[in-house]
């Protein structure tokens, strides 16, 4: 058994006190970023990847933390959405529809109790999921040649443009301006500079730390801003919390049907987590029927998009291992942190990395029972920090950004071209153009013109060398219509109105 | 009628526009592939040109922009950040970081005593962390030039 050879130098590594350590550390940050309302897993992962690099920890370390932060994101978003009807992040939208009303009846600490464990069963067949699903498909992508990789790409920008947004010319627009941002720098095959302006900090490029702290961190504090702070204050007493067996006991099968449906829409390049929560809870409730009365603060209402939601945290984790195309917002957020630590992800990192891989899964796995352990029996604690008035946090968050900015590169540049996307995305956020596609956009660019490129040079120019293998036709149709297929299906499946992850 | 999605599908134009007329001007050098170092953003261009004729064509509903107070307020906050910026090495950490945490506390919920306490403990307690916890040993309290 190959899985289970790999899975003991996994653990091998994982074990160790101080990637247990990290491992510990990470979920309970995560916990927090989640729980915070303002403070979502892109962007707490964001602020605290130059934090990571100026720590000086190696890869895995580096993963291990910061993909804990990212699974205690998608736990903890759940608190502020049944306690304050707040989702904490965007994924955790859903959870509002049930967990809200739930608490409402008298009943918070049984809502709590049953998310954190539907989370704990959506991540953790998610992780499983993974471990299976991985190694297979990072063998389908040797297979991958410049062709395949151009029309891969096409791929995550179209079904992240289509599926995740409200408007396709927006989404498109904010995908084209990232890979316009990403041509900036040196011509990778001729060494000639591009769009530089004769401006010499721009001569490497810009580099997506920047616009992605910007674009994610000090966006959201402008927001606040304008939103005169809304101080959010506790209108729900948490009293003892129990665990109500037979609530988790009946909503068990909804568990594991929502961790399948939020896996595969995790899967899906560009897709991410707030997908797979709408879609687990629209087909629990078309299951349900009208007699199950979702909306009221039922426990499964509550069960299905948080397993949906964890579930497909761990989904989209494959297409970016495997492929280097990230599933999420918060997977592309992670796959800048791959690429500062210079591992490029891809069929060779399984076999060149190995340890890298399956250490991360192996924390992963470990992570998952921190995380229930801290979020059932400890959730208390979560719900005191809720009570962090914005006018403390968010402005903690934007010196965090400076500070960590200004440690990577000690450039004022850097800190006014992170203050400018600050105020673009700020722009584009109250004008309903999407922010992920950009980071997508800068971080694949590069990558995709070469693709492009190198495709053109083994075909001598020849344009049809683009549709020649049967992937690479799949891959065009499945973008095509991953593009043009949500602009039918919208008038049918209304999504809630806020998309940020 | 003029709505924000159709200034902004004009501005994404003009900028495309100009994107691909300095896309044109690229130097290309001899050493070059079928492709060259100019399709790529060329091509980028006319997609980002057809997504603001959509978006000009089609706006969709007005946005719901902020009212004169909130608008100044966020001016504020975006001069409070450049400033920042460029006063971190010439003062330190701790001045700037103090001013500019109360400021946009401030800014945030209007409570004098609050603010000025999260102002002064944001930038003790993140020095501490950044300094000690974290190690970076660049940032600097107050600049060394002060200490005589």
């Amino acid at each position: 058994m190959d899985i289970l050879a790999n899975l003991a130098l996994g653990f091998s590594i994982a074990l160790s006190p101080y990637t247990l350590f990290l491992a510990v550390v990470g979920c309970f940050i995560g916990t927090i970023i989640g729980a915070l309302p303002g403070l979502g897993p892109s962007n707490g992962v964001a602020i605290l990847i130059p934090l990571t690099f100026s720590l000086g920890l190696d890869a895995t370390s580096a993963l291990v933390l910061l993909t804990s932060v990212y699974y205690g994101a998608m736990y903890g978003g759940r608190i502020s959405s049944i306690l304050l009807n707040i989702p904490g992040d965007e994924p955790a939208l859903m959870t509002t529809l049930d967990g809200y009303p739930m608490a409402k009846n008298g009943r918070p600490g049984d809502a709590l109790v049953i998310s954190g464990v539907a989370s704990f069963v959506g991540a953790f067949l998610a992780t499983i999921g993974l471990m299976l699903l991985a190694p297979l498909l990072s063998r389908v992508a040797y297979q991958f040649g410049p062709a395949e990789y151009f029309a891969l790409y096409l791929l995550a920008f179209c079904t992240l443009g289509g599926l995740a947004s409200q408007n396709q010319a927006k989404a498109a627009f904010a995908a084209v301006l990232g890979l316009a941002i990403a041509t900036i720098g040196l011509d990778n095959q001729t060494g000639m500079p591009r769009f530089t302006g004769g401006n010499l900090h721009l001569m490497d490029g810009v580099d997506f730390l920047v616009p992605l702290v910007g674009l994610f961190a000090v966006s959201e504090v402008l927001i606040y801003i304008e939103k005169q702070g809304k101080d959010s204050s506790l209108g729900i007493k948490l009293e003892k919390v129990t665990i109500p067996f037979r609530d988790i006991g009946r909503s068990f099968g909804t568990m594991l049907r929502s961790s399948v449906v939020g896996f595969v829409a995790g899967v899906l390049p560009g897709a991410g987590a707030s997908l797979g929560s709408f879609l687990a809870y629209m087909s629990e409730k078309s299951i349900a029927g009208e007699k199950g009365g979702f909306g009221t603060g039922v426990p499964r209402g509550i069960a299905a998009p948080e397993a949906g939601n964890n579930s497909a945290a761990g989904g989209a984790l494959v297409p970016m291992l495997t492929l280097g195309v990230p599933g999420s917002g918060t997977t592309a957020v992670l796959l800048a942190l791959l690429m500062t630590l210079n591992i490029t992800p891809g069929p060779t990192l399984f076999t060149d990395r190995p340890e890298v891989v399956w250490g991360l899964i192996a924390a992963l796995l470990i992570a998952n029972f921190v995380l229930l352990i801290m979020n059932v029996p400890m959730v208390k604690i979560f719900v005191y920090i809720l009570a962090v008035p914005p006018s403390l946090l968010l402005p903690g968050v934007m010196m965090i950004s400076f500070v960590g900015i200004f440690s990577l590169t000690g450039s004022y540049f850097d800190l006014l071209l992170m203050t400018g996307f600050g105020v673009m995305g700020y722009l584009f956020r109250k004008i309903g153009v999407p922010t992920v596609p950009i980071i997508l956009g800068i971080l694949l660019g590069k990558h995709m013109e070469d693709a492009l490129r190198r495709a053109m040079i083994l075909s001598d120019g020849e344009v049809s060398y683009l549709f020649s293998s049967p992937i690479a036709i799949g891959l065009w149709i499945a973008a095509i219509a991953g593009f043009i297929a949500p602009m039918f299906l919208r008038p049918i499946l209304k999504r809630p109105d806020r998309v940020i992850d | 009628m003029l709505r924000s999605d159709r200034v902004f599908g004009l501005v994404v134009i003009l900028a495309a526009l100009a994107y691909i007329a300095s896309a044109l001007q690229l130097q290309t050098s001899f050493l070059s592939d079928p492709m060259g170092s100019k399709s790529f953003p060329i091509g980028l261009g006319v997609v980002a040109i057809l997504c603001g004729l959509v978006m000009i064509l089609r706006p969709d509903e007005e946005t719901d922009w902020p009212g004169p107070v909130a608008l100044i307020k966020i001016a504020i906050s975006v001069v409070v950040m450049v400033v920042y910026a460029y006063s971190l090495k010439p003062f330190g950490f701790l001045i700037p970081t103090t001013l500019a945490a109360g400021l946009l506390s401030y800014l945030i919920t209007p409570r004098i005593v609050f603010n000025v306490i999260a102002g002064v403990g944001l930038a003790v307690g993140l020095y501490l962390l950044f300094r000690y916890g974290l190690g970076l040993e660049t940032l600097q309290a107050i600049p060394k030039s002060w200490r005589g």
